[in-house]
């Protein structure tokens, strides 16, 4: 066994004393002081928690980061992420992504798959934003075409997609109606005129989770979402009209698949969810779950935002569908953005959508809980996935997937800070390990507070203009809050999924106007 | 009403403790403190709509979570920011109760500097604890 002393560049954290086991694993001996004492070096971007680390835990916590992003973690990762492994019914790890950061219940980037008879349901292993996602459409159309217009885009795209905080949407709905389309996800809003089928087949579940069940949520929770069908919210929501250059599409073969094959060509990518109704759902169900778990089903668990039900319980049941219709919601929220973005880019261009080639490439879900069949030690299984700031990323010929899609495997969109540019990648046949799991964005670095003390949000404006970025924002202290410096480098994410093999890079794209929340 | 924000725990969100020589004072706090994390400048915030709301409770820290998402639903679901015009507590047969008018007015971006949207009220690390010298709440908002 040999001993390595790694100096660290933080003095508060001292050193790393890593030892070499003959077998070439590593284990670190003395860390920072947020982290675990023992942590096993599994692979070069893959570290393991064993269940001896805390009492209760049923299963190893597999963390997929590099040593930067590992020794970058607040201390909230390892609590959380080890909790998480004392869940009943929990199968094989509790996996944390290379964006991963505190969160509540589970950690952000916290995977978990369950067993359906033994196994728990959990609101804090999907988060209060239930499926908050990512949506990436393509034009034909190159930076030189829309460069002049670019202002105009911009300023229409922040008129007409409401943003910032208790933002109204435009779509004139009644409470009726909103029940509609919380069993119908996106699938309504196309069928009322505000989208295409082809939306749909390039969307997780086709926009629409079955089994939403409206008379499982709250009269508060509708009061509280459905006039907000069509918004951005707030804090990390953002539209972005982006450009992808020829130098940094990495797989030309699959960026063609997706219609990108156009030099400098225009994207729009947006990040939202389900507003104030998956929020009030979210929040409704963690009470009730809280007052029921141990009462009705003897459940301890460490944290109460892993307030949790017994899958198979009628308490779980109704969790999941209320859970379907703010995924549903968050479908339909998304749908109707990219009708307003249409309409935006048609009314400058004086062309239609389909002659501009504003096809969707693919939308995908962050927080949400589904049932799944994988292949689990050799034989397929359905599973209960929770994945809470976390990326779907099945591989080539994965389930779900539209045809067109099947030898690629599925886009996964990350988004980065409006600073630094998003990312599409795909997944791959190595995300087996994870039940076909990867990152979802940069992953925060400084508190919000910290970034506000720190960055002057009309300067950023100023600045991100100077280099060719035109933000609007319904926030200057939010948009400081954003600031490129309070996030992770994005492409050390990135990279960290790629030497894990749960994902590959398909193509960067550097942004030149946000609207932001 | 004296709060203080927290950097260090849940760092993606907004933590903060508030405090009071009373549990309606540390709820109060608690209140604004929930405010200024979605408005800049609470203080523009003028006294216009009325609204009565009634709580009930069996411990402190669930009573302080179901105040605080009062704020969170009139944002959403009206359009409104509240502040607390008066508010009385009482105790009875272990149960809290809270009464309380609150009153605002619509979102108005050209005088409301709106920073982030509160989303909920988290249970984690949420504690309303009372002290030889007061009370003390820690909340955790997503937002």
């Amino acid at each position: 066994m040999s001993l390595i002393i790694i100096p660290m560049p933080d003095a508060a954290y001292g050193f790393l004393l890593m030892t070499l086991t003959p077998c070439g694993e590593s284990v670190i001996l003395d860390l920072p002081m947020s982290m675990p004492e023992t942590l096993i070096k599994r692979g070069e971007a893959l570290w393991e928690i064993p269940v001896s680390y805390k009492r209760g835990m049923r299963v190893p916590a597999r963390i997929y980061a590099t040593e930067k992003l590992l020794t970058s973690m607040d201390e909230g990762v390892f609590e959380q992420i080890t909790n998480v492994a004392t869940l009943p019914g929990i199968l094989d790890y509790a996996f944390c992504m290379p964006d991963g950061h505190w969160g509540y219940g589970f950690p952000i980037g916290g995977t978990a798959a369950f067993d359906l008879d033994q196994g728990v349901i959990s609101p804090g292993g999907i988060g209060f934003d239930i499926n908050c996602g990512m949506r990436l459409v393509k034009t034909d159309l190159q930076f030189d075409e829309i460069k002049q217009h670019l202002h105009t885009l911009i300023d229409r795209l922040f008129g007409r997609i409401p943003a910032g905080v208790g933002c109204r949407g435009t779509l004139p709905i009644s409470r009726d109606d909103f029940r509609e389309l919380i069993e119908g996800g996106a699938a309504w809003c196309v069928k009322a005129g505000y989208g295409l089928h082809d939306d749909l087949r390039r969307t997780e579940e086709g926009g629409c989770m079955s089994g939403a069940d409206s008379a499982k949520v709250s009269q508060t929770s509708i009061e509280r979402g459905y006039r907000q069908v069509g918004t951005l919210g707030s804090g990390n929501h953002y539209l972005e009209i982006q450009v992808l250059r020829p130098e940094h599409i990495f797989d030309r073969e699959a960026a063609e698949t997706f219609g990108l094959n156009i030099p400098n060509q225009v994207v729009i990518m947006f990040h939202c969810g389900s507003r104030g109704f998956g929020h009030q759902v979210a929040t409704d169900y963690v009470k009730l779950l809280l007052e029921r778990m141990n009462s009705r089903y003897k459940l301890d668990i460490k944290d109460r935002e892993l307030a949790c039900a017994p899958f198979r319980s009628p308490d779980g049941q109704d969790y999941f569908a209320a859970m379907k219709c703010a995924v549903n919601m968050a479908y339909a929220n998304r749908q109707v953005i990219l009708h307003r973005v249409r309409e935006v880019f048609s009314d400058v261009f004086h062309r239609s959508p389909e002659d501009l080639g504003m096809e969707q490439v693919y939308d995908i879900s962050h927080n949400t809980a589904k049932i799944e069949q994988h292949t689990h030690h050799g034989r397929k299984r359905e599973v209960l996935i929770h994945r809470k700031g976390a990326t779907r990323s099945l591989g080539p010929g994965g389930f779900d997937l539209p045809p067109e899609y099947s030898k690629s495997g599925q886009p996964v969109i990350i988004g980065g800070s409006m600073e630094t540019g998003s990312y599409l990648l795909v997944g791959t046949e190595g995300g087996r390990e994870t039940f076909f799991t990867t990152a979802h964005g940069s992953g925060r670095k400084m508190s919000r507070r910290n970034a506000k003390k720190q960055f002057d949000g009309k300067k950023i404006q100023r600045e991100l203009l100077h280099r060719g970025i035109y933000v609007r924002t319904s926030s200057y202290s939010g948009l400081a809050e954003e600031a490129g410096a309070a996030y992770k480098n994005i492409d050390d994410v990135i990279e960290a999924t790629v030497q894990a093999g749960i994902s590959r890079r398909i193509a960067r794209f550097i942004p030149v106007g946000n609207v932001k929340g | 009403m004296p709060y203080r924000f927290i950097d260090n725990i849940a760092i993606a969100d907004a933590a903060f403790e508030a405090t009071g020589s009373t549990l309606e004072e540390v709820l109060l706090s608690a209140w604004d403190a929930t405010l200024k994390t979605m408005v800049e400048n609470p203080g523009s915030i003028e006294m216009k709509s009325s609204r009565s709301i009634s709580i009930i409770q069996g411990q402190p820290d669930l009573l302080l979570h179901d105040f605080l998402q009062k704020l969170i639903f009139y944002k959403d679901a009206e359009g409104e920011i509240l502040r607390v015009k008066a508010l009385e507590l009482m105790r009875k047969n272990n149960l809290y109760q809270i009464r309380a008018q609150l009153s605002g007015e619509p979102i108005d971006p050209s005088r409301h500097q709106m920073s982030v949207d509160v989303k909920a009220v988290t249970f984690h690390r949420l504690a309303v604890v009372e002290l030889e010298s007061g009370w003390s709440a820690t909340v955790v908002l997503d937002v």
